[in-house]
């Protein structure tokens, strides 16, 4: 599904490369781990993926079910498929919850050449996306993520990825900031997409997400590259010895 | 003091371009007020209230021309169950016009009011306009009341069904108009004054209000569309206690507006706000001038605006908050934001607080920036394109002042307009 290879990356306005060779292959259906210490690159993968600007590829390639994705708008290589959930996610004022994601979700449709959704059939496939992650009408009407908790701005990143149905999802560090039953709910959303057809790249800093979406394969990301790569007990490992014995491995 | 010769000659070729109308009752008012004009002259571009908007156009013996706008769309408030009311280049058109008479709510021409012997037209035509010269100098403000043509006294004494709507039509290419409207609400009474168009080439409008105890006037007023046209305006308001005021004003276009609000809470208790949205493309000037004073306990301002510029507009925001001794539990708030689209257009803007109470709130701010990189990103990140992202985001950026607005449908009805205008532009 995702095919990255030799990925170079470095910051656009300072000489300072962030990554420095990223291979990495999720299969459709697969839920895929990046753990790794602070300032490894771990957010810089999930931006330059998605599009973000201020970084610059030097090297290397990225594509999405075959469709090489570096030199596509960030708004493309959403219609594509391309889901990131943001660590932060951003608040705005003054556009509701449900008029940013109608407009989301048919602007994508437009985008692929399909019939975009009438207010009524919106309205349906949200109502029944919104209750099972416990968001109410209420959070739906406010303005996005403006004065939402922690946990209702991951909820509502979850809410977003349920009514895109992207093929590849990104999640950064979607555990940051919620209580333990914040992260189940969410978890629960996550795990209720999981699906043959999609692919799953999430990126943490702790075992404990992975407690809750399991993972297929979990990576470690040192200084720019994948350095270790294994099965979810690596993710315990990690857990239990953190980063510096792996790490000294290839030092 | 004699005046600078040459404020006094630009002075003297204004008032000889016009002609005082028949007085009536407001006769002597009208006298005063030519010369406060003489007293004070004409604004020019030395005068420090000046400093960020030239008057120059707005002074001229010569009207400066502007085209008639011709959109093609339905006219802003069309589907409103409203009383129209409705000005031609500043003169009454009686034909396109309601009948004036609506429950709760009295609506007269100046022209008719002036020839009987109303007290209290009396003791407001003039008036407020006279005390709002100190500390700061009005001297359009006179110009209007001394020799305006036209206008409406509205009396509320009620709570009338649906909203008064001023209707300002521009037709001929060279108008200039001089309009003076009346409002005074009394206690216990509500209204809603709805304004829209571009009125003339020139205009020059002067709405003096006063408020009772416990009154309340909404205000709406949506700018004409027409590129060249030009607009002095000045509200000054003055409230009782517990009375309520608040007002909002959409510009869209326009090459210079220069909008006043001068604003007395004279009673305990009142609330007093006032709110802007403009969206300027190229040769577009608009400036919002406000000065508060608080002379009273326990009274709420408001002042909340915001300007979308681009390709050189020039947005100005003079906004002044006087809390005078005595006035204490003053919560005043004043805020001034600028979106600038790109890197030619300009915002300037001159916040003022000065408190002479003990125990008060108040607190200002003023940006200017451009659209959100984070939030363009999370936006497009989901699909939608950098042109629609924009406009929601400019959208969202008005929303602050658009809020104030209470009316949902009126707030609706100026979104929609503010979405036509940034898709125009697309």
């Amino acid at each position: 599904m995702l095919e990255i290879k030799n990925l170079h990356v470095k910051l656009e306005d300072e000489d300072k490369q962030i990554l420095k060779g990223v291979d990495l292959t999720v299969e459709a259906g697969k839920v895929h781990a990046i753990m790794g210490p602070n300032g490894s690159g771990k957010s810089t993968l999930s931006y330059v993926l998605s599009g973000r600007d201020g970084y610059e590829v030097t090297e290397g390639s990225a594509s999405l079910a075959g469709e090489e994705l570096l030199e596509l708008e960030a708004e493309e290589r959403a219609a594509l498929g391309l889901f990131l959930a943001f660590q932060y996610p951003i608040e705005i004022p003054g556009v509701g919850n449900m008029t940013f994601l109608r407009t989301a979700v048919n602007a994508q449709r437009k985008a692929r050449g399909e019939e975009e959704l009438s207010a009524g059939d919106f309205l349906k496939v949200i109502r029944e996306k919104a209750k099972t992650l416990k968001i109410d009408a209420d959070m739906l009407k406010r303005p996005v993520n403006v004065g939402f908790s922690g946990g209702e701005k991951k909820r509502n990143e979850i809410l977003q990825m349920a009514m895109l149905e992207p093929k590849m999802c990104i999640l950064d560090e979607t555990d940051s900031g919620l209580d333990v039953d914040a992260m189940k709910l969410v978890s629960e959303g996550v795990n209720a997409l999981r699906d043959e057809g999609r692919g799953f790249l999430v990126i943490t800093h702790y075992q404990r997400l992975l407690d809750h979406i399991k993972p297929d394969v979990v990576h470690i990301m040192a200084n720019g590259r994948i350095v270790k790569t294994g099965g979810p007990e690596l993710a315990l490992e990690v857990e239990n010895n953190g980063y510096a014995d792996i790490l000294a491995e290839f030092a | 003091m004699a005046l600078p010769e040459l404020k006094q000659s630009a002075t003297e070729a204004r008032l000889a371009t016009l002609s005082l109308p028949d007085g009536g009752c407001l006769e002597a008012a009208r006298a005063a007020a030519v010369s406060r004009v003489q007293t004070l002259g004409l604004p020019d571009r030395r005068d420090e209230y000046w400093k960020y908007t030239r008057p120059d156009t707005l002074v001229t013996a010569d009207t400066p021309s502007a085209k008639v706008f011709v959109s093609g769309e339905t006219p802003i408030f069309d589907g409103f169950d409203r009383l129209k009311i409705v000005f031609v280049d500043g003169v009454f058109d009686a034909d396109a016009s309601d009948d004036l008479s609506l429950d709760g709510i009295t609506v007269e021409r100046l022209a008719d009011v002036s020839a009987k012997d109303i007290h209290w037209v009396k003791d407001l035509y003039g008036v407020l306009e006279a005390r709002g010269q100190t500390p700061v100098a009005r001297p359009l403000a006179s110009l209007n009341t001394a020799f305006a043509t036209d206008g409406v006294v509205i009396h509320v004494t009620g709570k009338p069904s649906k909203p008064i709507s001023l209707i300002y039509k521009h037709g001929d290419e060279s108008s200039d108009a001089l309009l003076h409207h009346l409002i005074r609400v009394e206690t216990g009474a509500e209204a809603t004054i709805l304004e829209n168009g571009p009125a003339a080439s020139r205009f020059n409008k002067v709405t003096e209000i006063d408020i009772a105890d416990g009154g309340t006037l909404h205000h709406v007023r949506a700018q004409g569309r027409d590129h060249e046209r030009r607009a002095a305006t000045h509200m000054f308001t003055r409230l009782g206690a517990e009375s309520v005021f608040k007002s909002f004003t959409l510009t869209v276009n326009g090459v210079l507006t220069r909008n006043e609000q001068v604003i007395e809470l004279t009673g305990d208790d009142a609330v007093a706000h006032v709110a802007g949205a403009c969206v300027g493309d190229g040769d577009f000037h608009h400036d919002d001038t406000v000065f508060i004073t608080h002379d009273a306990v326990n009274c709420e301002s408001r002042q909340v605006f915001k300007k979308v510029l681009r390709n050189g507009a020039t947005g100005v925001f003079q906004g002044k908050i006087l809390v005078k001794e005595g006035a204490q539990k003053t919560d005043g708030y004043q805020i001034s934001q600028s979106l600038l689209l790109d890197d030619d257009s300009q915002f300037l803007a001159k916040p003022e607080l000065e408190i002479y109470a003990d125990d008060v709130a108040c607190s200002h701010g003023s940006t200017s920036g451009a659209i959100d990189e984070d939030a363009l990103f999370y936006l497009r990140s989901r699909g939608v394109p950098h042109g629609d992202a924009t406009d929601l985001l400019t959208l969202s950026f008005l929303a602050e002042a658009v809020e104030e607005i209470e009316d949902e449908a009126i707030a609706e009805e100026l979104v929609t307009r503010l979405e036509g205008w940034l898709a125009r532009r697309r």
